[in-house]
């Protein structure tokens, strides 16, 4: 216990002691080794080496498609008249929902006052920075001269030019700087004491050099824990609103527009569900292989994915209620162009994408009723996968498909992937990749410290005081 | 490419940029001084002769030498101010015939055609072939040298040698002389012709036109027993009948056709069309009454009509159709019209004629006048006597002037291996192509608006053309080829045509009746009198030829690249066709029905059999297509065109034979299982119920006026939205398009283009959905599959008053102007494309590649200097030709005045033949587009969205014959 990082007194917000969420048997030494060893030790998993070359590969990818793009135009991408936006924001919409589990990990369930999310939050957060990340490069790049993206943003200037405050694309500029600026916040404050634990227990120089500078001087007194309290509670009070904030205007950049298949008022709930599911999707797709990579079956218990399972359900359940409604006030508001986008997502050109997604977010979550599915890992894993994939589908149908065909059907026509859109979303799928393998070996993937609070002794150490 | 120029063709190529100022003066230079003036001209010496030149414009009152100036200046010399456009009227020979056309020009650079309002064919407007003409002037790809045998060789070195050539014809009288030239209306030409073949009266004049008037004429010829050329008068026809005529579409006098048929299809007097054609046609397409009939059917057709007039003894079985047609006819004497088409046998058009005759409308509907071409008459005939002359032996010099004979000769002539049998082949042409490369001597020939020359309209009216720009690869035109066979070879063009002028202008003056002939670009007084004609009996019935079993191939000029002609043309290759929106491919069209008896579909490829010739062609199902007909384009399939004709499309020349020049039983084909992309810009033929065009009867209008308002949803009115009023300005710019006029004809398109600086991207773009048209004419179908409605509707950018594009923009690149335009600001554009997304119309177009082309030279002097060619990544679209509304009032400011109706008129407007376009200022009760606004026809495409477009539609009317409707109704339920 005279390691710089122990809590004396724990936070009353710790609930009770429960088996479930942690394997019996550990103590504050044991969670401490065993979660710093991952960063620490010289043996890294064999695993570890070839996600990470797949993520290395793909990134070169990425890069590649990227650099041809800018040397030849966004002409390269399959978008077009009337399709003007593709794979680009198909994939941007994706990843950002995708990041929105690490929020709401970090941030609502902290304030819920779930304990369970102790042994998730430091992964699912790192996954929200990096597909934010990942996110942000199609904005970027998929301008027609992105070069001038900085016009976007508000500054002062010799053309006497602001943005256009009115445009959705605007709002998506704050939203999303905002989301990314205090995700990495919230992501970097609540990594401190693990950081210290690390520099403490390195055995390099380098390691302790870096390790102590990220650390930013952390000690373990009670001011400093005073202080990580009040900060990590400020920010997880600034990132709760954020995650509905977010996908609600990038929700806008659709609902705000005039195309049938965009201009609809469910737009801002039904993708805030649909971001939600999205995450947990990808950090049960995540969690399954590293519980298995670091054999962190003791940490990530059986309950963990119980419950993230039971929020998949719970979510798409809305997103399948939000695409009947979507159905339904088409034919109830007479109004035939929205009919027809129906009926063109059910029987057009695309009508294999959307039944394909009805059958990725609707049907398949169904499984998720029943208990053995719900604790059985593999079950889980395709089930994410399928979630994964029709959440890709959905914003497909809802970008490309409506834009496909809206109201002058002399202008209607197909959109089609090129090998570069391909890429570039492969490549952004690399780079997420490689960044969360470095993370791995970097970092403390699971947050050390809030899993001693966990443990029974942290609980007694309050009611003794 | 800008490189490969310069190595091609190095200082010459410069030589013409530099020229362009003082084009003229530096011709007198070049004579004046006997030095030839691109010896190396480096910038002092240029400053040299610039000062020269302009020292010499202000001395040529003094110097006693004007033998050679440009008129007419529509401002004196001294007024060429840079950046201010002049105007010169002239003509494009098309056909042989001219249209008058006024070419607007930049500091010596022409840069825009637009149509001629005093010119008889034209009335103001144009056809698609007048606007690519101006590409055509700067097409790279033109021929650059005078070459023999591929060496290059300077112009005098040809007429020592034509000399030479001449002297051993003269002891035969020119028996083996031969002259090869288009069809011809030019009265010079003409002239100089008949003066050669007095010297030489053994040689022969063999013109050879591949979409020829030799059936109009020879169906005059057995009407009448003369040839005449029939001119008509749609204006004043009530009831016309076409065989098979798309004088809509193509003929000498299209532009003035559609002037005078969209005239009497506005209001409550509308005419009624009933067409009866193999292939769909723009005139079928505005038909009230279309069938689609077999070429033996057509014959049949008209033989039932002239019988059930009365005009020739009645033998035909009944046929509701046509008695329908011929109780309208009757009901019409005098204003009816029977019109027969280019394409169909003489006995069809001397049918035409009878029943014109018998019906009183010879006089007011239809006049005959002497045949404005002048060569020699049955072109094919002629032509065919010629391949077997030179297969014989019997030709020695064979003098081309301009056409590619090779290229479209009919194919059972074998017309590139007679030739071979020639000593000595001369081909004056503007690009070195298939016939050239058979010919001792290829001469480059000026383009139409590098050389004077004369020429005639459908009436007979001539225009003389006048050069704007000294020929950019020291071309000559036909007058001075011929000249090299005269005793005055060194003459130039220009002396060839005011010499042949003078004495026959009307006016005492002769300069000043040039001058104003010139500057008219008609010369009064010269259309041909009507002449009175007598019909003779016809012949009989000749028996079918066509069978159930075998298909019938239907031979016609392509739609944007006619006869071949315009094949290396950007604009006419990406043009849309007007009614299969194909573009950069000829295709063999086929009916739906008879696609399904072949097992074949579109894109499908097919080996076409017929004669024992073969060509492999993508099958293309066309809705209306007659039934066992297969329309093959030619014009397509160059080998040797350019770099943008070559390779392009199938060679349909290969099938046509000279018995079958225009449609020939006994096709046969073949599936090869292959697949041919074809690529068209619309995908969707249908409106889906949707009232974007709105069409109703003649008679549902007058009984309901407010029908047209209630074919689609309810637009929200001005107060109705929760946002505050936009402050408004002196105008209030609108468009009004006249879907009743509009016959689809495409000339609207290729004008924007070209006053616009729009790119051409290729097939590839074009089939990824991104070509790059500022204004679109949609062609939506309704009806049955077999014999649907058409109908066209031109969009431009409507100019939302609440525009969706603006409100999305992110960096505020599209806003809005308080004159009501909807702007878009290319240099502040990111490219985003959320506007193109959030506009309903889909008027957007997004450089999605670096589509200019910033490099070639040539094509930066095509480019209007008052239009911003637009870089990579940034959107662009119709900004209603914001730089002639601001040149107006420029105009006008200085005049202290507003801008008067009509001041302002757009390159579209302008350009359209049918007048169906209107630009002005809305907030002016007496303006055109006022009035056309408060038509109860008006209605705004999709303003139930609550855009509020400023571009608004009057909705079409059809005049359908009430006893035929009914007749029809039963056959649509079969």
């Amino acid at each position: 216990m005279t390691d710089g990082t122990t809590r004396e007194t724990a936070s009353g917000r710790v609930g009770p002691p429960s088996g479930t969420i942690l394997a019996p048997g550990y103590t504050f030494t044991t969670i401490t080794d065993k979660l710093a060893s991952i960063a620490l030790s010289r043996r890294t998993p064999k695993a570890w080496f070839f996600g990470a070359a797949v993520g290395f590969v793909l990134t070169m990818t990425l890069l590649a498609a990227i650099t041809w793009l800018l040397f030849r135009g966004i002409g390269i991408w399959g978008v077009n008249q009337p399709v003007g936006w593709g794979f680009e924001i198909v994939n941007f919409v994706w990843w950002i929902g995708i990041g929105h589990a690490g929020t709401l990990i970090s941030a609502i369930l902290l304030l819920l006052r779930q304990p369970w999310r102790n042994s998730i939050n430091r992964f699912a957060e790192a996954m929200t920075i990096f597909a934010v990340a990942c996110a942000a490069i199609y904005p970027t790049f998929h301008t027609g001269r992105p070069w001038l993206d900085y016009w976007l943003i508000p500054y002062p200037n010799t053309m006497g030019m602001w943005p256009n405050f009115r445009s959705p694309l605007i709002w998506d500029v704050f939203a999303v700087s905002t989301y990314a600026t205090v995700s990495l916040l919230f992501w970097f404050v609540g990594m401190i004491p693990d950081l210290a634990t690390l520099r403490d227990r390195a055995q390099k120089m380098w390691a302790k050099v870096v390790y102590g500078m990220l650390a930013m001087g952390w000690r373990g007194s009670a001011r400093h824990w005073q202080r990580y309290e009040t900060a990590s509670l400020l920010l997880a009070g600034l990132a709760t609103p954020l995650v509905v904030s977010v996908h609600t205007v990038v929700s806008f950049d659709f609902a705000a527009g005039i195309v049938p298949g965009w201009h609809a008022t469910i737009f801002p709930p039904y993708f805030v569900a649909g971001a939600i599911y999205a995450g947990f999707a990808m950090v049960l797709t995540l969690a399954i292989p590293l519980r298995k990579m670091y054999s962190l079956g003791d940490f990530i218990t059986a309950k963990h994915l119980d419950n993230m399972a039971k929020i998949l359900l719970a979510t798409g359940l809305i997103v399948g209620y939000g695409y009947v409604v979507e159905a339904f006030m088409a034919f109830y508001s007479g109004n035939p162009f929205e009919r027809y986008m129906i009926w063109n997502r059910i029987g057009g050109p695309y009508r294999h994408m959307y039944w394909a997604l009805l059958f990725c977010n609707l049907l398949t979550p169904q499984l998720l009723w029943f208990r053995r599915a719900r604790r059985s890992t593999a079950t889980l894993f395709v089930v994410a996968m399928i979630v994964n994939v029709g959440m890709w589908l959905e914003r497909y149908v809802i970008v490309v498909v409506s834009l496909s065909r809206d109201f002058v059907p002399s202008s209607w026509g197909l959109y089609r992937a090129t090998i570069f859109d391909w890429a570039t979303f492969i490549g952004s799928i690399g780079l997420f990749l490689a960044l969360m393998f470095l993370f791995l070996r970097l970092l403390p993937m699971i947050s050390i410290f809030e899993m001693r609070q966990i443990l029974p002794e942290a609980k007694v150490a309050e009611e003794e005081a | 490419m800008g490189d490969r120029l310069e190595l091609l063709r190095g200082r010459e190529y410069w030589r013409s940029l530099e020229e362009l100022g003082g084009a003229e003066d530096l011709e007198h230079l070049d004579r004046e001084f006997q030095v030839p003036i691109d010896s190396g001209v480096n910038r002092r010496e240029l400053l040299t002769l610039m000062g020269a030149s302009i020292a010499l414009a202000g001395l040529t009152g003094c110097t006693r030498q004007p033998t050679e100036r440009i008129y007419p200046y529509v401002k004196p010399p001294e007024e060429v101010v840079p950046g201010e456009p002049l105007y010169y009227a002239t003509a494009q020979v098309h056909g042989g015939y001219a249209r008058g056309i006024v070419a607007e020009s930049y500091e010596g650079r022409p840069i825009k055609i637009e149509g001629n309002a005093l010119h008889p064919a034209s009335l103001g407007g144009t056809d698609v072939f007048a606007q690519g003409f101006l590409l055509n002037l700067y097409d790279p790809d033109r021929s650059q040298t005078l070459t023999e045998r591929g060496e290059i060789r300077p112009w005098s070195a040809f007429l020592a040698s034509m000399r030479l050539a001449l002297e051993k014809e003269r002891p035969s009288r020119g028996a083996g002389l031969r002259f090869l030239t288009t069809s011809v209306s030019s009265p010079t030409l003409a002239a100089q012709m008949a003066s050669i073949l007095q010297a030489f009266p053994e040689a022969r004049w063999v013109a050879w036109e591949p979409a020829g008037r030799d059936n109009v004429y020879e169906g005059a010829r057995l009407a009448f027993g003369e040839a005449a050329e029939p001119c008509y008068a749609f204006d004043r026809a009530d009831v016309i009948l076409s065989l098979e005529a798309d004088f809509l579409g193509v003929g000498p006098a299209q532009p003035r056709a559609v002037r005078d048929f969209a005239s009497r299809r506005r209001g409550e007097n509308s005419n009624r069309l009933y067409v009866v054609e193999s292939t769909p046609s723009l005139t079928g397409a505005r038909a009230d009454h279309r069938r689609p009939l077999t070429p033996v059917e057509i014959e049949a057709l008209a033989r039932a009509v002239a019988a059930a007039v009365g005009a020739v003894p009645a033998r035909a079985a009944a046929d509701p159709f046509a008695d329908a047609v011929a109780k309208d006819l009757l009901a019409h004497r005098g204003s009816g019209l029977v019109v027969a088409g280019e394409s169909q046998p003489p006995i069809v058009h001397a049918l035409a004629h009878v029943i014109n005759q018998s019906l009183g409308n010879v006089g007011t509907t239809v006049a005959y006048i002497d045949p404005v071409l002048a060569g020699p008459p049955n072109q094919s005939a002629a032509l065919a006597e010629l391949a077997s002359d030179m297969r014989a032996g019997r030709v020695s010099t064979l003098a081309i002037l301009g056409g590619n004979p090779v290229f479209t000769a009919p194919a059972d002539l074998r017309f590139a291996e007679a030739m071979e049998k020639v000593p000595l082949r001369l081909h004056l042409s503007l690009y070195d192509d298939e016939t050239s490369r058979l010919c001792h001597w290829q001469i480059p020939e000026a383009h139409g608006l590098e050389a004077w020359s004369d020429a005639r309209a459908f009436d007979g009216t001539a225009t003389i053309l006048q050069p704007l720009i000294l020929p950019l690869y020291g071309g000559k035109s036909g007058h001075e080829f011929l000249a090299a066979f005269s005793d005055q070879p060194e003459k130039t063009g220009h002396d060839l045509v005011h010499e042949h002028w003078k004495g026959r202008l009307p006016g005492g003056d002769f300069e000043a009746a040039w001058r104003r002939a010139l500057h008219d670009g008609v010369v009064l007084g010269t259309a041909f009198p009507p002449k009175t004609v007598a019909p003779r009996s016809l012949p009989p019935a000749a028996p079918a030829r066509e069978s159930a079993e075998t298909l019938t191939a239907l031979f016609r000029p392509d739609p944007t690249v006619w006869d071949g002609a315009y094949a290396n043309n950007g604009w006419l290759q990406e043009l849309p066709k007007p009614l299969t929106k194909l573009t950069w491919d000829n295709a063999a069209l086929i009916s739906p029905s008879t696609s399904e008896r072949l097992g074949v579909s579109t894109e499908d490829v097919v080996e076409l059999f017929l004669e024992g010739r073969k060509v492999t062609a993508p099958v293309w199902v066309m809705p209306g297509q007659a039934d066992g007909c297969v329309t093959l384009h030619f014009g397509y399939g160059r080998t040797r065109g350019g770099r943008i004709a070559n390779g392009k499309g199938f060679d349909a020349y290969a099938l046509r034979s000279g018995a079958g020049l225009w449609s020939r039983a006994g096709l046969e084909t073949r599936k090869t299982g292959s697949h041919y992309p074809l690529v068209t810009t619309q995908h969707q033929n249908r409106m889906e119920g949707r009232g974007l065009v709105r069409a109703v009867t003649a008679e549902q209008y007058r009984s309901d006026p407010g029908i047209v308002q209630r074919m689609g949803e309810h637009p929200p009115g001005p107060a109705d939205t929760l946002y505050p009023k936009l402050p408004t300005g002196s105008y209030a710019w609108g468009l009004s398009i006249d879907l009743s006029a509009c016959v689809g004809c495409n000339a609207c398109v290729v004008a924007c283009q070209s006053e616009n600086n729009s790119p051409v991207v290729g097939k590839h773009e074009v089939s990824r959905g991104r070509a790059m048209p500022w204004i679109r004419i949609d062609r939506y179908y309704s009806g049955e599959l077999e014999n649907p409605d058409t109908l066209f509707q031109p969009v431009t950018c409507m100019h939302c008053e609440n525009a969706p594009c603006e409100t999305v923009c992110p960096v505020a690149a599209t806003v809005h102007s308080a004159e009501g335009l909807n702007q878009m600001v290319y240099n502040r554009c990111v490219g985003t494309r959320y506007c193109s997304n959030n506009c309903p119309y889909k008027v957007r177009r997004f450089n999605f590649f670096l589509y200019a082309d910033f490099k070639s030279d040539l094509w930066k002097m095509v480019r209007n200097p008052e239009v911003t060619v637009r870089s990579r990544g940034v959107m662009e679209k119709c900004t209603y030709c914001v730089q002639r509304i601001n040149r107006a009032r420029i105009t006008a400011e200085r005049e202290n005045r507003p801008i008067r109706d009509g001041e302002i008129v757009t390159a579209c407007q302008q350009a359209c033949p049918a007048r169906a376009i209107v630009f002005g200022n809305l907030d002016d009760p007496g303006s055109l587009v006022a009035k056309a606004r408060a038509e109860k026809r008006q209605y705004g495409l999709l303003a139930e969205l609550g855009t509020r477009p400023r571009t608004t539609y009057l909705a079409s009317i059809s005049n359908p014959n009430p006893a035929l409707r009914a007749a029809a109704t039963p056959e649509r339920g079969a």
